[in-house]
């Protein structure tokens, strides 16, 4: 049996007195691409936000259940949640270069972890640059403003930026949906590729996105999560109907 | 011309007119200022001491005190200022906490200056024991910067983008990382001209000085920072209300307004220079 990278039990979520997550039980496969879809508001950003504990800076978060990194729970009491985010890497939605040089956005997740010295940080951020298909487009000018860049180029930088950490696992919070047709369909193809080397969880609300690039989908509709399994099979044989329908552009 | 067209008219040329009138205030206060001082204003006025009881010479250690005032109260008020911005925007609990800050900030922005002077005399010349000093008028000074700091250092911080507070959480950096390495470079230009518009303020503040640090006559710099000294502002009010010599003493406060005046006047530039200059690079 294949141990999941990830894996949820029964866990539920509270912003305040609002249960945003319903006893999601779910696994990530290591080094496959799973997307999670769904109509607007049905938590699927809020899921993709409790692998790296980013819901935590919302006041009044309250979770139950349990969520395992390599059979961890990254929610025990003494978890370090900096380790945590190293490990786990997160692309947003927009483009969030910091207004630093294009070498000090890449570079930044190495520095305040403060090991390593600087040969060790330019190898990296040149290979992580490489690995996110911007190197030969930047590497003239490292030391220009991240903000120069366009804005596919910017989430790419972000990505690579997420990299530099050598993370396991790659989470993308819509990472296309502020990005034109040609910069989306590379970001795209980079996924297929850095599937080698990282496990990654798109939240997307592109149904075609999703069947192009993921292995695996997660439909989640009202805090629930409604159908998980292989793309394919999800997309051919939907098991419920609120999937079939979602699917079909019924509601969405 | 229709009537909707007509109002519209009105309504511009009215905003024209209080434009003007405006403006002509502005030209007429400093058309008035440098045409009697300007004169008076020559190399030597601005590195002699005064002479024969202020009737004659230099302004000399006046341009020193205001220097010595305004350095030392920001290098005190700047620190104080953006660290309880810094608070206030990224840590900021308990609510009722922040209110009394924030309604305490707000309280003393509209103190009358003159109040200041006097409760920089009772603390800081009595209570402390500092004397009328540089150090006295600093620290008094420092309090009426405060809220100009505080207020500027936090709008400052509120214009960063969360995202980039998010991104940097995400990379697996501490809140203090996040606030050092990302949150102030970030805002540190918008602080900066915060902080150079308060400069200006507190160099021509006349009545906070007045119990606390300023002398109005002294032919010497000062020692130290428990010295008293003359300053540009008090120093126009001295050569206006004392002595006996009006006809010799108000070229000589005339000058001096030139030469405040064209300090502050080049502290406010140097703020808008950098803010165009920080406009013109950002793009998020």
């Amino acid at each position: 049996m294949v141990t999941n990278q990830i894996q949820t039990l029964k866990l539920n979520l509270w912003f305040g007195n609002n249960h945003v997550l319903h006893d999601v039980s779910m696994g990530v496969t290591e080094k496959k691409i799973t997307a999670m879809i769904g109509p607007s508001g049905c938590g699927k950003s809020t899921l993709l936000r409790t692998f790296n504990r980013m819901n935590d800076l919302i006041d009044e978060t309250r979770i139950s259940g349990k969520v395992l990194l390599d059979g961890e729970d990254i929610y025990r009491s003494k978890a370090d949640v900096t380790n945590l985010r190293t490990r786990v890497g997160m692309v947003f939605q927009k483009p969030n270069p910091f207004p630093k040089s294009i070498f000090n956005n890449v570079a930044f997740g190495m520095a305040v972890q403060g090991k390593f010295n600087r040969s060790q940080i330019e190898d990296r951020v040149e290979k992580s640059l490489r690995d996110a298909w911007l190197w030969d487009e930047v590497k003239d000018r490292l030391n220009e403003s991240a903000m120069s860049l366009s804005g596919g180029q910017q989430q790419r930088l972000c990505i690579a930026r997420a990299l530099a950490n050598n993370p396991e696992v790659l989470l993308l919070d819509e990472p296309t949906s502020a990005l034109d047709p040609q910069s989306t369909s590379k970001i795209e193809e980079l996924c297929l590729e850095l599937k080698n080397m990282v496990t990654i969880l798109i939240v997307t609300h592109n149904i075609a996105q999703a069947g192009r690039i993921s292995d695996y989908i997660a439909f989640m509709y009202l805090g629930e999560l409604v159908e998980f399994g292989e793309t394919n099979k999800v997309f051919t044989v939907p098991q419920d109907k609120r999937t079939e329908a979602y699917l079909t552009g019924v509601f969405g | 011309m229709t009537y909707r067209r007509l109002k519209s008219h009105i309504g511009i040329n009215l905003l024209r007119l209080c434009l003007a009138v405006t403006a002509l205030f502005l030209i007429a206060f400093l058309f008035r200022i440098f045409s009697k001082g300007l004169s008076v204003i020559s190399w030597q006025f601005l590195t002699t001491p005064p002479k024969n009881s202020m009737t004659a010479g230099g302004i000399y250690p006046a341009l020193v005190g205001t220097f010595w005032l305004t350095v030392t109260s920001i290098g005190i008020a700047f620190p104080l200022g953006i660290m309880t911005a810094i608070w206030l925007n990224a840590y900021g609990k308990p609510a009722w906490l922040v209110r009394i800050i924030r309604i305490s900030i707000n309280t003393l922005a509209g103190v009358p200056s003159i109040i200041y002077g006097l409760f920089g005399m009772a603390l800081f010349v009595n209570m402390l024991r500092f004397d009328v000093s540089i150090i006295a008028g600093a620290l008094t000074l420092a309090v009426l910067a405060l809220p100009m700091i505080i207020n500027a250092s936090e709008e400052a911080l509120k214009s960063v983008p969360v995202d980039f507070r998010d991104a940097s959480l995400a990379l697996g950096a501490t809140k203090r990382q996040t606030i050092m390495r990302v949150l102030i470079p970030t805002a540190l230009p918008n602080i900066l001209t915060g902080t150079i518009i308060s400069i200006g303020r507190v160099a021509g503040e006349t009545a906070p000085i007045m119990f606390t640090a300023a002398t109005f006559y002294s032919r010497r710099l000062p020692n130290g920072i428990f010295d008293e000294v003359m300053a540009l502002p008090y120093h126009i009010y001295a050569l206006m209300t004392e002595g006996t010599k009006a006809e010799s003493q108000v070229p000589i406060a005339y000058g001096t307004a030139v030469v405040l005046l064209m300090l502050v006047l080049s502290i406010s530039a140097t703020a808008i220079i950098i803010r165009y200059r920080i406009r013109k690079k950002r793009k998020w």
